[in-house]
């Protein structure tokens, strides 16, 4: 495909072009996932509660994703006083872009991926270690005191679950040995099917990964960044329009992102579940599916954990729990006691 | 210049300047940032120069864990500045002094391998095989007891670091989990049948 753009462009810059054609490929069904996510939130909410949901916009509601965008494009960006103009702008930007920058290594079949790197696992870590920042340096920058409470909350948190999904994740390539993400769905391919994921001998790391990706994006129960019935809106109170739409769109993206690494890492990514099936990218969409419908069940099910229990839960229940079974994995892997 | 040197000149252009402004800048936070941007650059470099493993450490432990520890005391400290920049002049000798026999020394050591001979390329093995790989199979093998005894002395300062400054506070409100655990409802609530006052009665069953 690329040679048809090089008589035009040369070498170098047909590469580039064809790079970005890729990149444009990825973000825009990232991007319109998003939106439909949040109508499917609130429509699942909606019926966990007895209601209906939006339904006026378009046929069932189905465009109300884009009422919503329109709204909060032509709202008026408000920059309070004694805010940090610059930072303040940057903010959303900064927890936006790590949550679509991971995308780059992320394989969505056998070979369809951006880029097929060795690290994978490791650039992934690394670039969603990143989003922090938005959060931190906005409750910062907004000069807010509502706000600076609510990015050092986050922050907390965020450091100290990411630890405990290291560790399930540092599971997952000794299972498999390797950091490329691809290799780490192929060696879940067993004639077993869906026995042969990760996702039985490693049930403690995906349960404990799945909740911290909970509490890493800030959803509720572990939303006290937010926590708008103690510090009205947290570290994004002062953001409006565009500033607040990005924001939003970073946790949303950030949801799927977690969900997409939950289903290749333990769930076999686009493997299918029952041998004889053929496999392909719809079971990888399936699966993201099942994850985020779970992060919305979450939000309608559980009332939001206090500071203090999600700190107990993160240092003292998780991170012992990640290392026993790691030491666990490790002795089974040596001992050769490996039931398949 | 291919697209390769732009990306290294540029990530050069931004590093230097992130670097400067981490001394020149006067608020803290802003110094901070600008820290991180430059720790980010320099990931970018070492990424060009394929030490892979290396970038994303970096990105990793510093930027994903220490300067967001960093960030976070000094955003809550309320640093006054012109007190920290009493005796600027007093201190400009000795710190030139100091800087200079640094950079002299690092002209030394690097200097003149850089200037004067041309970089060697990367091992064929490294490109081939992956930094990732190459770098644990020499941590875990060849470098194994100097690998263990840096984790433990590693694993002792932050012992060491908890042991310092953990205080028990007398006026402390927790309340221990345990005690929250095994609250029952025996224990917190009584139900009560009250003869109703008027109205419309009903029974209590």
């Amino acid at each position: 495909m690329i040679d048809f753009l090089t008589p035009y462009l040369g070498n170098q810059l047909a590469f580039f072009s064809w790079t970005l054609i890729k990149v444009l490929a990825i973000l825009i069904p990232v991007t319109l996932c998003v939106a439909y996510l949040t109508l499917a939130e609130r429509k699942v909410i909606g019926y966990i509660q007895l209601r209906l949901g939006p339904n006026r916009v378009g046929p069932k509601g189905l465009l109300q994703p884009f009422a919503d965008v329109l709204k909060l494009l032509t709202k008026e960006i408000i920059i309070p006083t004694g805010a940090n103009k610059f930072l303040f702008v940057i903010a959303p930007m900064l927890s936006l872009m790590p949550a679509l920058a991971a995308w780059a290594v992320m394989p969505f079949a056998d070979g369809l991926v951006l880029s097929n790197i060795d690290a994978g696992l490791l650039y992934v870590l690394a670039i969603t270690s990143m989003g922090v920042y938005g959060v931190i340096v906005a409750g910062w920058a907004s000069n807010s005191k509502y706000a600076l409470i609510g990015a050092m909350r986050s922050g907390a948190q965020i450091v100290a679950y990411e630890i405990a999904m290291g560790f399930a994740l540092v599971c997952v390539l000794m299972m498999s040995g390797s950091l490329n993400l691809t290799t780490i769905v192929e060696t879940q391919r067993t004639n077993l099917g869906l026995l042969g994921w990760n996702l039985i001998p490693l049930f403690p790391m995906f349960v404990v990964y799945f909740i911290s990706g909970v509490a890493e994006t800030n959803r509720a129960p572990f939303d006290v960044a937010e926590g708008e019935s103690e510090i009205v809106a947290g570290f994004h109170v002062e953001y409006s329009g565009t500033t607040f739409a990005v924001f939003f769109l970073a946790e949303y993206a950030n949801m799927i992102l977690i969900a997409a690494l939950a289903s290749l890492m333990f769930l076999g990514g686009w493997l299918s579940p029952i041998p004889g099936i053929p496999d392909g990218f719809g079971w990888l969409a399936a699966k993201v599916a099942v994850m985020l419908f779970f992060f919305l069940w979450f939000r309608a099910t559980f009332p939001r954990y206090r500071y203090d229990q999600i700190m107990r839960l993160g240092w003292k229940v998780f991170i012992p729990v990640t290392i026993v079974w790691l030491v666990l994995i490790g002795v089974l892997m040596r001992m050769d006691w490996w039931p398949w | 210049m291919n697209f390769e040197n732009l990306s290294f000149y540029l990530f050069a252009a931004v590093l230097i300047g992130a670097a400067l402004s981490v001394i020149f800048s006067r608020n803290p936070v802003h110094a901070a940032l600008s820290l991180v941007l430059a720790f980010f650059t320099a990931a970018g470099i070492w990424l060009m120069l394929e030490a892979e493993f290396l970038a994303i450490s970096l990105i990793l432990v510093y930027v994903g864990a220490v300067m967001v520890l960093f960030l976070f005391v000094v955003m809550m400290l309320d640093i006054n500045l012109n007190r920290m920049r009493e005796g600027y002049w007093n201190y400009l000798l000795p710190a030139l002094i100091v800087s200079g026999i640094f950079l002299t020394e690092l002209i030394v050591l690097i200097g003149g391998r850089v200037m004067f001979n041309k970089p060697a390329d990367v091992p064929a093995a490294i490109t081939s095989e992956g930094n990732t790989l190459q770098l644990g199979r020499l941590l875990y093998t060849e470098y194994l007891y100097a690998f263990e005894l840096a984790a433990v002395i590693l694993l002792v300062a932050i012992v060491a670091a908890i042991a310092l400054t953990l205080r028990r506070r007398k006026d402390m409100k927790l309340v221990s989990s345990n005690e929250q655990f095994s609250a029952s409802r025996e224990s917190r609530l009584k139900i009560v049948s009250m003869p109703v006052e008027g109205g419309r009665r009903e029974d209590p069953s």
